[in-house]
């Protein structure tokens, strides 16, 4: 069976830096996999090249064995049109470090946008849905409200309310809780948790180590642009075999 | 006759001559104000087009219908275009050349409203699946407004006055009647001041608006 999402061979460079040097990897379907590794080790690049808001210096990805962001013509790769590409995009939920709620939007706008404009839903079978998500992330008595009204933590709910009403097959999520007050990071993994729970494809960017070692199948730690050890939450955090890697979860716990 | 004097006995007959010229007034206004704002618009889109080939004609455009007098570009397409087999009417000429200069500034305001919509907006959407166009047109463009709508109405108010030059192609607005007056009475004071005074009556109001609008906050700013 095809695995949900395949990452081969991944190089993206901005001008003479390299930030991913060859990445490949594979995902199955519901499996839940945590990336970490230092800032600057390329994490977040590989999730915005994964639906392509970083175009790859080369290497493809794929979703459900459709190529993501390019198309095979006569043996060449080409790039999708705008058009195409945002079809493909649909599929892939992100949930952003700063949230990037739209403030001009309620909680229920944010969350009926894309409904309504991509997936063509009507404005009562959106709003049913969004209710629905919003519920979901425990955000049901907070739908009128614009972002500016809603704390740190309530809008990254908000945020993935909006990626879930996409019925995604795949949610990215990059650094979620990073940008959040430490008392409201708590409220923003229970519902991550609650995800992973129920079965969805998940790739977590993050820095909650003992988070990634309870919901993760497999974690993946990067530096310099490679996957430098990868493997069941067990191994890489409790029993890293690489110094790197333990230098760097040392680093991490004595913060 | 003292000026005063003369302006109590003939007030009334310059001021409603005068107004016989703002029918044409406010036409060359809101017909050169929408022009500007829908190929403003378009020009603004294509001076940001991710394609660096598209972008230079948009500048270009910009540099030259800034860096120009509006009354200069009035003339080439009033006395120049009929020269390639093009003949404008005075009112046609005057709303496309007031229009074609006023797309360039309005360009410049929209492309600096649009810049000033956080780039997390736009990849936010795009990350939804929305397409560039939609993601500008249901969340950029929306937020932009906002602050564009100052000087928006700011570029509203030049607009109005500069419509004084379009008597100049023939338009018989405001200013061409009150050079007529002045032929005709020979009072230039009390008719440039009535013609003014006019002016101030419409371009009151719209800077009250402005502040207005300065002022007001939306419920999600």
């Amino acid at each position: 069976m095809t695995p949900l999402l395949r990452v081969v061979d991944l190089h993206k460079s901005f001008g003479e830096l390299t930030v991913l040097d060859g990445i490949s990897l594979d995902v199955e379907r519901g499996q839940k996999v945590s990336i970490i590794g230092p800032s600057g080790s390329g994490k977040t690049t590989l999730l915005r090249c994964v639906n392509y808001l970083e175009k790859p210096t080369s290497g493809h990805i794929y979703i459900d064995g459709t190529l993501i962001g390019e198309k095979e013509v006569g043996g060449r790769y080409v790039h999708l049109s705008d058009r195409e590409l945002a079809k493909e995009r649909a599929d892939i939920g992100f949930v952003f470090q700063r949230f990037n709620l739209f403030p001009h939007l309620t909680a229920l706008g944010n969350v009926t946008i894309a409904p309504q404009k991509v997936l063509g839903l009507t404005r009562e079978a959106a709003e049913a849905r969004g209710r629905e998500m919003l519920q979901k992330v425990g955000l049901g008595h907070k739908i009128d409200q614009y972002p500016e009204r809603l704390s740190g933590g309530q809008q990254q709910r908000v945020a993935i309310a909006r990626a879930l009403a996409m019925q995604p097959k795949l949610m990215l999520f990059d650094e979620a809780t990073s940008a959040l007050d430490p008392e409201l990071i708590g409220e923003v993994l229970r519902v991550m948790r609650q995800l992973a729970e129920e079965g969805s494809t998940m790739v977590i960017v993050t820095h909650e180590i003992q988070f990634a070692g309870e919901v993760s199948d497999r974690v993946i730690f990067m530096d310099h642009g490679k996957i430098v050890e990868e493997g069941p939450p067990a191994q890489v955090l409790s029993n890293p075999q690489l110094p790197r890697t333990r230098e760097f979860l040392k680093h991490i716990q004595d913060r | 006759m003292t000026f005063w004097q003369y302006l109590e006995a003939k007030g009334p007959y310059l001021l409603t001559t005068l107004l016989g010229g703002w029918p044409q007034t406010a036409i060359v206004a809101i017909g050169s104000l929408l022009f500007a704002l829908i190929f403003g618009l378009a020009v603004a889109l294509v001076r940001l087009s991710a394609w660096r080939p598209l972008r230079w004609p948009a500048i270009a455009y910009i540099e030259f219908f800034r860096g120009t007098p509006a009354l200069v570009q009035l003339f080439v397409i009033y006395f120049g275009l009929p020269d390639i087999g093009l003949s404008p009417t005075p009112l046609q000429a005057a709303i496309v050349g007031l229009g074609m200069n006023g797309a360039a500034y309005l360009a410049e305001i929209y492309r600096a409203g649009i810049e000033s919509i956080h780039r997390g907006q736009m990849e936010a959407a795009l990350a939804l699946g929305l397409t560039p166009g939609k993601a500008m047109q249901h969340i950029v463009l929306p937020q932009a407004v906002r602050t564009m709508l100052p000087p928006i109405t700011s570029f509203a108010i030049v607009l109005l006055k500069d419509t004084s030059i379009v008597f100049s192609v023939g338009v018989v607005e405001i200013m061409a009647l009150a050079r007529n007056l002045v032929t005709e009475t020979l009072h230039s004071a009390a008719v440039y001041l009535i013609a003014g005074l006019l002016y101030l009556c419409m371009t009151i109001p719209m800077s009250r608006l402005a502040a207005r609008l300065e002022r007001q906050r939306q419920a999600w700013q």
